[in-house]
């Protein structure tokens, strides 16, 4: 039994949630290997090398992996499975994993498993369905599994402490003329990013339109928070799609999850309700919000949120 | 009924969002113009009336308080549809381009799920299905894609029991040209997974000789997010996924795609296998006269021995169960206090 973890970097760094997608990987024991397919990517490599649990590194340096393409890193994974028959082939559920995994199931005819929130035993894994209203345990027939791992649902292996050996991954035919990356853009910020933040503020409805965001990044300011909002607030256009906390959206699960103007639906809930601790602020006091709150508010926002930042900065 | 909309709209303190989001729900429906009229059909009337609440219902999702009152103006009111895009009359350079679209038939979103007691599956009996909505804006890109006149064709595919027929009605209302209904015995459904729909929607591609294949990223029953990428990989096809915008220019499509922490541009070469993300359009309703014209529209039925995809299930179900409960936690009386209480818990 081998596992084989697909890492998750951007050429430079690593991606934090191939570290939770490593203690996935121990969970279901036996050997991990590291896969590191990119372009002039042997810095993440030596990274990847530094992670204990991690016994062997396999670095694929190509221009043609220029993008994370599914259509060219196939093939590589093809041809690694093919000649190290791994048992079981793990990334984490992120853009790029969920766009390759399946890919590479259907070429290698297994059926993949989504998103694991948990793992019972090396064939068994939990997930949720219905944007996390029901829990499933399945069981998987196939003799390797490929799944994708949420990241928020175990922890981070540690950065130091083990010495994995680097070797080149198999040759494989990658050259890819039916897909082209053309650019990226991703929203800068100075706060911590939404799903590796320890604190996440979101606006909701509530809030009423964007310029009103402003209160919550002036609290979020304050406590090292990163700034997330509702679907309801995004389709109102109050703020863009990749601050969405939900289902359809990004699933954090922070120490601390303060939930302003925000009514509680389920698919919004489903993003968050893993937090450790969750605080709600609305002026309504039905809202289903405080039904999963362990601290509740009921006052309007814009008298509370102001006042907090006040109290919270006097500190 | 716009004069009445307007009386709402000076109500309310949102003035002006207020009335574009009716006139938006309106254009929605399809309803362009609203006329007094008085011979209606209480039938057609009835139809009006639930097709207005329905979109009324998801666009405003907050407090609907004027859901009864809208009901009483509709009785006196009758709609002229607006005429379609595509004229019949209209010549069209047809492209050759055939678009393929998948169309699962899931619980509706509105309702809330129950576990079953013996811990099998869900409750499905007796509960409201609708098209799964991902696959609702893979179909509105696809009819948008015809309106463009980028694509000649647009087949609509769903795999399952015989309901997935209302489910293709609903996807040939919104302007799909025929469907296909892959027949799946209702056992065998219970442990239908995505490799296998992948299976018979590139079978479809292949004997249809499509150009495109547009799937919701992920049906909101199973949160699987993988029939499309599969598909693209039994075809070798490129894909992109997550699709919120798709532009055509020469033999590439150039796709943005919802990527972690921002967007992303992509070219992908021509068949390819698109899968929608929320933001690619907002699907339209159908309208009546469609919805009349759907139900005359062809479609095809084919078991899974027809397209010679094995349905053996390959992962087993152990159990569904409810999550855990959060418990409800307690009501602090100021900011002060909440505060405090964080501060204490070394939150703060």
């Amino acid at each position: 039994q081998s596992t084989l973890v697909i890492a998750e970097h951007d050429n430079q760094k690593l991606i934090p949630i191939t570290l939770n997608t490593i203690t996935a990987a121990n969970k279901i024991g036996g050997d991990i290997t590291c896969l590191v397919a990119g372009t002039q990517c042997s810095k993440v490599a030596e990274e990847v090398s530094k992670i204990p649990g991690v016994s062997k590194v396999l670095l694929a340096d190509n221009e043609a992996f220029k993008g994370f393409l599914p259509e060219s890193l196939t093939p590589l994974l093809f041809a690694t499975q093919k000649q190290f028959n791994f048992s079981h082939i793990l990334a984490g559920a992120t853009a790029m994993g969920k766009s390759l995994l399946p890919r590479l199931a259907a070429k290698l005819d297994v059926s993949p498993i989504s998103d694991i929130i948990g793992i019972k035993d090396k064939d068994t894994f939990i997930r949720t369905i219905y944007a996390g209203n029901a829990i499933q345990t399945l069981k998987s027939k196939d003799s390797l599994k490929i799944i994708s791992v949420r990241g928020t649902a175990f922890e981070a292996a540690a950065l130091e402490g083990g010495n994995a050996a680097s070797e080149n991954a198999p040759d494989a035919d990658v050259k890819n003329e039916v897909s082209e990356y053309v650019s990226q853009e991703l929203s800068k910020s100075d706060r911590p990013e939404l799903t590796a933040a320890k604190t996440v503020i979101s606006g909701g409805r509530g809030m009423k339109n964007g310029e009103n965001f402003k209160m919550l990044y002036d609290l979020a300011d304050k406590m090292g928070a990163a700034v997330g909002a509702s679907r309801a607030a995004v389709d109102a256009g109050f703020v863009p799609n990749d601050m969405q906390v939900g289902q359809t959206g990004k699933i954090v699960a922070p120490d601390l999850y303060v939930a302003v103007g925000i009514s509680g639906a389920i698919q919004h809930l489903a993003g968050m309700k893993d937090s450790k601790v969750i605080v709600a602020i609305n002026k309504d006091p039905e809202a289903p919000i405080f039904q999963v709150a362990d601290y509740g508010l009921v006052q309007d926002l814009f008298k509370a949120v102001p006042e907090m930042t006040d109290i919270v900065g006097k500190k | 009924m716009f004069r009445y909309l307007f009386m709402l709209a000076q109500e309310t303190t949102f003035r002006s969002r207020s009335l574009d989001k009716m006139k938006s729900i309106l254009d929605n429906c399809g309803f362009s113009y609203l006329w007094s009229f008085q011979n209606t059909s209480p039938n057609i009337k009835s139809i009006i009336k639930q097709r207005l609440e329905d979109q009324f219902t998801q666009s405003w999702s907050g407090k609907c308080n004027f859901i009864d009152d809208l009901s009483i103006t509709i009785k006196i009111k009758v709609v002229v549809i607006r005429a379609p895009i595509n004229s019949p009359g209209s010549k069209v350079k047809m492209s050759a381009l055939r678009v393929l679209v998948g169309c699962k038939r899931v619980i509706d979103y509105a309702v809330k799920i129950r576990v079953k007691p013996d811990k099998t599956g869900v409750v499905t009996d007796g509960v409201k299905h609708s098209m799964n909505p991902f696959d609702e804006i893979a179909i509105e890109e696809a009819v948008r894609l015809k309106e463009k006149k980028i694509a000649s064709e647009v087949i609509a595919v769903s795999c399952g029991p015989k309901q997935c027929q209302e489910t293709l009605r609903t996807a040939l209302a919104m302007g799909a040209d025929r469907a296909i209904h892959v027949n799946i015995d209702p056992k065998d459904y219970e442990n239908l997974q995505p490799i296998h729909v992948s299976k018979f929607l590139a079978k479809i591609a292949q004997d249809e000789k499509a150009d495109i294949v547009i799937v919701g990223k992920q049906a909101i029953d199973d949160d699987c997010n993988q029939t499309g990428q599969m598909t693209a990989a039994l075809l070798d096809w490129p894909q992109a996924t997550f699709a919120s915008k798709v532009e055509k220019n020469n033999g590439d499509l150039t796709v943005i795609r919802e990527i972690d922490g921002g967007l992303e541009t992509i070219k992908v070469k021509l068949p390819a296998v698109l899968t929608a993300d929320l933001r690619l359009n907002e699907p339209r309703y159908a309208t009546l006269p469609n919805i009349m014209k759907a139900k005359k529209k062809p479609m095809a039925s084919k078991t899974p021995a027809d397209l010679g995809v094995d349905v053996t299930s390959r992962l087993e179900i152990v159990s569904v169960e409810d999550p855990p409960v959060r418990e409800a936690g307690q009501k602090v009386e100021s900011v002060e206090d909440l505060v405090t209480k964080l501060k204490d818990a070394g939150l703060v």
